[in-house]
């Protein structure tokens, strides 16, 4: 078995592209891929981080294509900190976007905020409005940087 | 990548790939395409070929489920791999539409239509 790599740092940043949400989602998944999480912790952290990005993308920038995204993550003293920032309009009131089933889209269902919280540790959303937003996402990772091999 | 075909009255919509914010726009915009031109009533979305599924793919699956539910129609959903049954399951879509696993639950719910 290699050694896993249980310190390690990244940063990214890129237009604020629908095609970019991908981009960002299999990185951090290379990034954790060399810990050996779950496919299921593997999962919900690509989640977390789409959601993330697409707010970024949807809200922040209100679709506009030429706003960067930025996106950190490292790993440190057995904890996973994705943080994933915007220049764009920054949110009014933090409470109500996180609210369950808040969205200022008809088509979207307001979810998330509701899965980055359920998939991730702890979510920290620092915004001023005309500034942006810094959302911080945080996962504890086992101390020999792994969790318990999935079944299935 | 999203293809669509017609078939007893139904609008089949398979989709493949990751089921995000662009997969989620290219869905919505052809299923809204055929729903405009065509009076079609019944949608079967087949996910078997979806990875990666968030809430922008949830967000446009139930907005076109708002308007089959408008023109009197419904949908359901077939497919699933065990990652994207559990975001559906975890966002409760799947308490108004049907996420059918196998082929005793398409039956069944054929019946439960008629």
């Amino acid at each position: 078995m290699t050694a896993k790599n249980l310190e390690n740092y990244i940063r990214l940043e890129f237009s604020s592209l629908p095609e970019n949400v991908a981009l960002a989602r299999v990185l951090i998944a290379s990034l954790v891929a060399q810990l050996d999480t779950t496919l299921n912790d593997l999962e919900e952290i690509k989640v977390a981080v789409s959601e993330a990005v697409s707010n970024a993308i949807i809200h922040g920038y209100q679709n506009k294509p030429d706003g960067i995204v930025g996106v950190e993550a490292k790993i440190k003293d057995g904890l996973l900190e994705i943080t994933v920032n915007d220049w764009g309009v920054g949110i009014e009131d933090i409470e109500q976007a996180m609210a369950p089933t808040f969205s200022t889209d008809p088509d979207r269902m307001g979810l998330g905020f509701v899965f980055m919280k359920s998939f991730m540790d702890s979510v920290h959303v620092e915004s001023e409005v005309g500034k942006g937003t810094k959302v911080i996402l945080q996962k504890k990772i086992s101390e020999n940087g792994s969790c318990a091999q999935i079944a299935n | 990548m999203v293809t669509v075909k017609i078939k007893n009255d139904a609008l089949i919509v398979s989709i493949s790939g990751d089921l995000d914010l662009v997969i989620a726009r290219e869905f919505r915009d052809t299923v809204d395409k055929v729903l405009k031109d065509k009076p079609i009533k019944n949608l079967i979305l087949d996910l078997s070929e979806v990875n990666f599924i968030d809430s922008s793919g949830l967000g446009a699956i139930l907005g076109r489920y708002k308007l089959l539910q408008q023109r009197g129609g419904r949908m359901s959903i077939w497919g699933a791999k065990p990652s994207v049954f559990r975001i559906l399951d975890l966002s409760g879509i799947m308490k108004i539409i049907p996420v059918l696993k196998t082929t005793e639950d398409i039956l069944r719910n054929q019946k439960e239509a008629k």
